[in-house]
């Protein structure tokens, strides 16, 4: 039987961990994009390659162990072999590891049956021959009746081959599997594996594995533990300092070009929206960059060891009692750094229930953005004194902030594990891989794609709002003419002014005034907006100097008591909103585009908004 | 006996698995009658457990462990 040879369409399909991604890559290059399939946050690979002047597609399906979806995402991504799918490919490539041939040809025997052409790719032989395991090609192919090529996708092998018997006669796979069209039949699928494979299949004798040695330590009650937590130290290290360098490289190359916008054009609205409006919105997506790529790095190495499954194994006990998954570790530690990468990293984690949790608690681990803010609210309300001589109040200040964001993750996340039904079976029945060495082209691919994803969709939103927050702070209404606009040098005039105003009567029971009600909205950009802006609305020339705008607020005092302003409690109070509350536009979006549903960032704006409200009140309450 | 029951390195026979809601994945996984399942590691914690299961890692906590039935194996030697 013969297909049309242009527009030829492949899938590749397997289980996880059988080599599928490498072969992709190898197949495709660069020459690959990732979209969501419609409706759903899964991704769909898809990507070409050239032969014979025809292109071909190559979309890469899910890993997965059967046929049978076991949950909504899976379902989407399986749709693609159901009879007569539109979309049905002309040609299954089925990646097996040669390792462990019999579960990785149960999924194959359910694909066999879907009538498609299919290519069977033996691959990692040389693993299994180190471990005494032959497997006979030419057998295979004679009782399957369908092309079996041998490959090894870590070095590229057997590609041509593989090319060849994708576009010369199509055959489908004629060794039945089950009597009858009954797909329930596990037993009888694995009996008739087993005697195809007693054909095919030489075991001598077994050699231990390199996994077999080194997992009793990295699974060890102490060496585990150890070992992960100096994990962790050097990835969380990693992004916090590493990113440091190209993050001050970018903040300075933007206000360069602002600068230099400024020069250029002439001083009107176009010039004001373009350096406060686009080139800033545009920094702030850009400077995530390094922090992301280098967070998806660690995580590929992790996760391409087979380090990862480890974790998940060590952690699952201590983290089940939170509704969290073993792999919610390290999205968590990340979100000390950043939750937009934290977030991100959540794909790792299959069970939704546990994804969906991590997603919604992330932001309350203190990330680096808070720290401007405690800083200048820490230098109002502490004095230089130490405890015991050498502890800095300041510093134990600090690390009480620190720790309450934690305290509040963990609680939010026991909370919602009560409040979120669970969309799919709780279980944890998981295949630990071999370990073998990461594949740096996989992973360089990796965290290409999930800079890019983030630069497209996520950038979209924080451009849009830094754009709005421009407005808003630039522009503000005629005197007594609610619907009418004007430019504003002043930010008490302006609309984000006016907004601090009317919220004012709100946010006065936590003990705020309107001009940090503006600061409140500025500072939904990103959180150390809060330090620009309190410097712009008292007026210190340089936005960096701490110590000015600190001595502008613990000055002002109250026009009525004459008491400052800034007072223990306010300061306090000030420092718990911003431990809790959601002013992280840019998280926002990327809660966004990883749940592709509204519903999950307003939830995570109402309750973080909420518990920082009800905090700030209690904690102003207690110290007034 | 049930697969949560074992002992450390004991190579078990599968007889069957107790109706529950991941039956279906466990067979597919490969937790078929007649399969051969060792214990191989246990979590710090006492849980989860991982099995070698006909050559292969594969690891499930103890209370999806219970549902399996096993039997020592008896023909060691084939």
């Amino acid at each position: 039987m013969k297909v049309n040879r242009s527009n030829l369409v492949v899938a590749l399909s397997g289980n996880p961990n059988c080599g599928k991604t490498s072969l992709f890559n190898h197949l495709t290059g660069l020459q690959q994009k990732i979209s969501n399939i419609p409706g759903t946050t899964i991704e769909r690979k898809s990507g070409w390659y050239t032969y014979d002047n025809d292109k071909i597609q190559l979309i890469d399906t899910p890993g997965t162990y059967s046929i049978k979806p076991k949950s909504k995402d899976e379902e989407a991504a399986l749709e693609l072999f159901q009879p007569n799918h539109s979309e049905a490919p002309d040609v299954i490539v089925y990646v097996a590891d040669a390792q462990n041939l019999k579960r990785h040809l149960f999924y194959f025997s359910q694909l066999a049956e879907r009538n498609i052409p299919m290519v069977l790719a033996i691959n990692m032989l040389d693993i299994s021959k180190a471990q005494g395991i032959e497997v006979n090609t030419n057998r295979l192919q004679k009782e399957l009746g369908i092309p079996v090529v041998e490959t090894n996708a870590r070095k590229g092998i057997g590609l041509t081959q593989l090319k060849e018997a994708i576009h010369g006669q199509q055959f489908k796979c004629h060794y039945s599997f089950t009597d009858t069209s009954d797909n329930d039949q596990i037993i009888q699928r694995y009996n008739r594996i087993d005697s195809l494979l007693e054909k095919v299949l030489t075991q001598k004798t077994k050699n231990a594995l390199f996994t077999e040695k080194i997992d009793p330590i990295l699974t060890h009650p102490v060496w585990g533990y150890l070992i992960f937590i100096g994990v962790l130290l050097v990835v969380f290290q990693s992004v916090f300092m590493l990113a440091e360098y190209p993050m001050t490289l970018i903040e300075s190359g933007f206000d360069l070009a602002g600068n230099a916008l400024l020069d250029i054009l002439p001083n009107n609205w176009i010039r004001s929206l373009l350096v406060n409006g686009i080139v800033a919105g545009l920094a702030g997506v850009v400077v995530f960059i390094p922090q992301i790529a280098i967070l998806f790095f660690f995580m590929g190495i992790m996760e391409d060891t087979g380090y990862m499954s480890r974790v998940s194994f060590i952690m699952d006990k201590i983290l089940r009692g939170l509704g969290l998954s073993g792999k919610s570790v390290v999205p968590l530690i990340s979100g000390v750094a950043c939750a937009i990468p934290a977030i991100m990293a959540t794909r790792n984690i299959e069970n939704w229930k546990d994804r969906i949790i991590t997603i919604l608690v992330t932001p309350l681990m203190s990330c680096s953005a808070r720290l401007p803010v405690y800083t200048l609210l820490i230098s109002i309300a502490v004095p230089d004194t130490y405890v015991l001589g050498v502890i800095s109040l300041k510093g134990l200040l600090l690390l009480a902030m620190y720790l309450i964001g934690t305290i509040g993750t963990v609680v939010a996340a026991v909370i919602f594990k009560f409040i979120i039904k669970q969309k799919s079976l709780n279980y944890f029945i998981m295949e630990l891989p071999i370990y073998h060495s990461p594949r740096w082209k996989n992973i360089g691919y990796q965290v290409w794609s999930k800079s890019l994803s983030f630069v497209k969709e996520a950038g979209k939103v924080i451009l849009i709002v830094s754009v709005v927050l421009w407005f808003l702070a630039s522009y503000g209404p005629k005197s007594e003419k609610a619907f009418s606009i004007q430019e504003t040098q002043n930010l008490e005039e302006s609309y984000a002014g006016k907004f601090g105003k009317v919220i004012e009567p709100a946010i006065k029971p936590i003990g705020f005034n309107w001009k940090i009600g503006i600061a409140l909205l500025t500072s939904f950009a990103a959180r150390e907006v809060f330090v620009g802006t309190m410097s712009t609305i008292y007026s210190v020339d340089d936005e960096e100097d701490v110590i000015n705008i600190r001595k502008e607020m613990m000055a002002e005092r109250d026009p009525i008591t004459n008491k400052p302003v800034y007072s223990l409690a306010v300061v306090l109070s000030l420092m718990i909103f911003y431990a809790f509350a959601m002013q992280c536009m840019s998280t926002l979006a990327v809660v966004y585009k990883e749940t592709k549903s509204i519903k999950w960032p307003l939830i995570q704006l109402g309750y973080m908004t909420a518990l920082a409200y009800v905090s700030s009140f209690i904690v102003f309450n207690l110290f007034r | 006996m049930l697969l949560s029951e074992i002992d450390l390195g004991v190579k078990m026979s599968i007889t069957g698995i107790e109706p529950c809601a991941f039956k279906e994945k466990l067979m597919e996984m490969g937790c078929i009658p007649g399969a051969s399942i060792t214990l191989t590691m246990i979590a710090p914690m006492g849980d989860p457990l991982a099995f070698n299961l006909e050559g292969y890692c594969l690891s499930m906590r103890r209370s999806e462990a219970k549902y399996i039935i096993v039997e020592p194996k008896l023909d060691e030697g084939k």
